[in-house]
């Protein structure tokens, strides 16, 4: 379980008066849930989401996993036990993809049959058979966000983190990778926070929606309980769009 | 083939040698020690500028100038650790030369590592964290293999750099390719000076193309090109360390290092004492190009063991004098003063001087009736002169202008090669020239009369280091020397090196001198 309890951040030197990043921001993600987290941007959601694995450090509160307070571990080690895909992707560009997604397992001093293997079965599962020895230059925007997601889940973690991570694909790679990250999760029994500026993704793929707003968690709950009750005008604001689509795509679909 | 030729490929080995095992210590210390420091610097701004400045302030210092200034520096503490701990350590040659080249390699290593590191983008620098990363291993995996083709631009640069500027290490006493082009500008020798640009760039351009290499194989992680480029530098290491090797090594402790400043009559006597002393039994190797102050002190610090000074030199550059007691009285006050504020022996006058005097084309200074100083006043104002680097800076010119009241239209400096010519051109009127240097008759050019005895004798001297102070061996090997070469024959011997048909190398000069000697004794 990820609990996010009462944290403020402010970038910058302490003091130097910058706008906080986050006020007083609590949110919890039982395990195995699939939680979006969405708002608009400058919000402050990869600030959220860098705070669960210590990319960030809050100024106030705390940040527990499995029930321990985080701030008092290594961070390079607890980075390792959980999967983190950037809104760039952040290959590393003088790596192959397969040395890009034995990362992790290599840093874990994994023996090396073992991290071939893993790096065999994920480029499998990530449909990259073919492109395990070329160089990330050389891949499409769409695979390079599925090695990323590849090297995020190599050392077998159980909390995978995911920053936009389909920001830059055309819809139908998009909907075709959200779809294995969904499948992925639920195969894994992974606990996964993902970054997004889509609500009818949200609605379609999480089973919590966490909405945010100027640093703040404005209303966080299953799509069913966000489109019934909306806690306020920006919320049922920023269902709209999907609502007036979907009622779109029906008479589309029905006339 | 030419004669010269032969000599220069001859040299080659040891020149080369020294050449390369100086340049890639140089550029080996200044990696390892530029290297740390630019990824210091690439993580803390505040460090950046100052370092980067200062590293590129040692660049704007000329490299003849900072290789010289190492010498008195190592000097300097060389005599502090004699004090402090009991052991010195020798401030002439490779130290001083490694120091300086090591400083000059810096800038480029410094400035390709913090630019490549800080151009490294934050998201990549993320990523390395995000994956578990520590921040080592986040510099070591990631953003110095980045950064590696900057880096490698930037040692490729120092490596041309320091090969070229180490061939001005040959003044400060460290042979290197240098000797060929200093050598040869004093001796009118341009096979030498050419040799030795060629052999330098191409030097530069072997390193430069095995870097370029290692730079390609380490990029593309190509083993083959990797191993070829390690091989290449090992091959240029070994070569430069086997010509080095037969330096005989229980010789080293009874080999005699004679000196010789940076110029024709010093190559000349040097080679003769080797010669001389070579008959005596003795094992021989000669320091040639030193600047001059520096073999003075090379030699109080026992670093060679004798060299060929002249009286008028010690009396006003080391002693500071400005008054003229008579020649004598002012060799035995020399004597006296070398022996007891270091220990140096003064063995004896080798019987010509070699004096500043100043001088005009013949017949110039014939139109204008010209003849002596007092002469030369009158029409000073509309002449140029000219000097080598250091006449006018020395105490006597400036007694020689105000006890005469000379003041020239124009003044201008020379290498002493080029002051003859210029002489002889008439790109200038008058030049200050040495009065045994055969290239005065060689040029038409005639020496100008000093009444007033304002200019010092210069009489060649023979100098012995402090440490063979009671070898009596060594002094009477030394002794034949005493007062036995006239200036006419030095004279002649020193016009061998310039003289423009059939130019003779020092070797055959002395060589020439030796034969004449002999004669001459055999009488
Ligand atoms: N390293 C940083 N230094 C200073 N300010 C930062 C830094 N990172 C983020 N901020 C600021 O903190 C606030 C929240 O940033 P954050 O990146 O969390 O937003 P976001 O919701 O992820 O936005 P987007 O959807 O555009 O990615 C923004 O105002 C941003 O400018
Ligand atoms: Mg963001």
């Amino acid at each position: 379980m990820i609990e996010i309890l009462g944290v403020s951040k402010t970038y910058g030197a302490r003091g130097a008066g910058g706008p906080a990043a986050l006020t007083n921001l609590s949110l919890t993600v039982p395990d195995g849930e699939f939680l979006a987290l969405i708002g608009p941007s400058g919000c402050g959601k990869t600030t959220t989401l860098g705070l669960i694995n210590r990319l960030v450090d809050p100024d106030a509160g705390e940040v527990r996993l499995e029930g321990r307070d985080i701030a008092g571990q290594d961070a390079a080690l607890l980075r390792r036990s959980i999967g983190y895909v950037f809104q760039e992707a952040g290959l590393f560009p003088h790596l192959t993809v397969a040395e890009n997604i034995a990362m992790t397992p290599r840093l874990m001093g994994w023996p090396k049959a073992e991290t071939q293997a893993r790096v065999t079965e994920l480029l499998a599962l990530v449909r990259l058979d073919a492109f395990a020895q070329r160089m990330p230059a050389q891949l499409s925007g769409g695979q390079r966000q599925r090695v990323a997601l590849a090297r995020a889940l190599a050392a077998r973690p159980h909390i995978l983190l995911l920053d936009e991570p389909f920001g830059a694909l055309d819809p139908l790679t998009r909907d075709e990778v959200a779809q294995d990250v969904r499948d992925i999760h639920r195969r894994l029994k992974l606990t996964t926070v993902m970054v997004t500026h889509d609500m009818t993704e949200a609605l379609l793929l999480a089973d919590r929606i966490a909405v945010m707003r100027d640093g703040a968690l404005v209303q966080a709950g299953t799509p069913r309980e966000l489109v019934a009750h909306p806690a306020d005008g920006f919320v049922s604001a920023m269902l709209e769009t999907p609502r007036r689509r979907a009622v779109a795509l029906a008479n589309a679909l029905h006339a | 083939m030419d004669a010269s030729f032969r000599e220069a490929l001859a040299l080659l080995p040891d020149y080369l040698g020294q050449h390369v095992l100086l340049s890639l210590a140089a550029l080996a210390l200044g990696i390892a020690i530029s290297l740390p420091l630019g990824i210091a610097a690439a993580r803390r701004p505040r460090l950046a500028a100052p370092l980067l400045g200062l590293a590129g302030l040692v660049q704007t210092i000329p490299g003849l100038a900072l290789l010289a200034l190492f010498y008195p520096v190592l000097l300097a503490l060389s005599l502090l650790s004699q004090d402090l701990f009991g052991f010195g350590f020798r401030a002439l040659g490779f130290l001083p030369a490694l120091a300086a080249l090591t400083l000059y390699s810096m800038l480029p290593v410094l400035r390709n590592t913090v630019t490549a590191l800080a151009g490294i983008e934050p998201a990549i620098r993320r990523a390395a964290q995000g994956v578990g990363m520590t921040p080592r291993q986040s510099l070591l995996l990631v953003e110095l293999p980045l950064a590696a083709p900057v880096i490698m631009a930037g040692i490729r640069t120092a490596a041309v750099w320091v090969v070229g500027t180490a061939t001005l290490s040959t003044p400060i006493g460290q042979t290197s390719l240098g000797n060929y082009i200093f050598t040869g500008l004093q001796t009118e020798n341009w096979v030498f000076v050419l040799f030795g640009c060629v052999a330098a760039a191409l030097l530069a351009l072997v390193l430069d193309q095995l870097l370029a290499l290692a730079g390609a194989g380490l990029a593309a992680r190509s083993r083959p090109r990797l191993i070829a480029a390690a091989i290449g530098l090992l091959l240029v290491i070994a070569a430069s360390l086997s010509s080095l090797l037969p330096a005989p090594s229980n010789a080293t402790q009874s080999r005699l290092l004679i000196g010789a400043k940076n110029f024709g009559e010093q190559y000349i006597l040097a080679d003769l004492l080797a010669a001389r002393l070579g008959k005596a039994g003795y094992v021989t190797a000669t320091r040639s190009d030193l600047g001059s102050s520096i073999a003075f002190r090379a030699l109080a610090a026992n670093e060679i063991d004798l060299y060929v000074e002249y009286s008028g030199t010690l009396w006003t550059s080391q002693m500071h004098r400005t008054d003229m007691p008579g020649r004598a009285s002012m060799l035995a006050q020399i004597a006296q003063w070398l022996k007891q504020h270091y220990g140096i022996v003064m063995a004896g006058r080798l019987g010509f001087e070699n004096a500043y005097v100043l001088a005009m084309r013949a017949d110039r200074a014939q139109a204008l009736h010209i003849e002596s100083l007092s002469d030369l006043a009158v029409h000073a104002p509309s002449l140029r002169i000219g000097g080598d680097f250091e006449f006018f800076s020395r105490p006597e010119w400036r007694a020689t202008a105000a006890a005469y009241g000379l003041a020239f239209a124009m003044q201008r400096q020379y290498q002493p090669e080029f002051l003859y010519r210029a002489a002889a051109s008439g790109d200038v009127d008058v030049i200050s020239a040495f009065s045994s240097d055969g290239r005065v008759a060689g040029y038409g050019l005639t020496l100008l009369a000093d009444p007033k005895a304002v200019l010092p004798p210069y009489d060649a001297i023979l100098l012995v280091a402090p440490r063979h102070a009671h070898d009596t061996r060594l002094l009477a090997a030394l002794h034949p020397f005493e007062n036995t070469i006239p200036l006419p024959l030095m004279q002649q011997a020193n016009f061998l090196l310039s003289r423009p048909s059939a130019r003779q190398t020092p070797a055959q000069a002395a060589q020439w001198l030796e034969q004449r000697l002999e004669q001459k004794l055999a009488h």
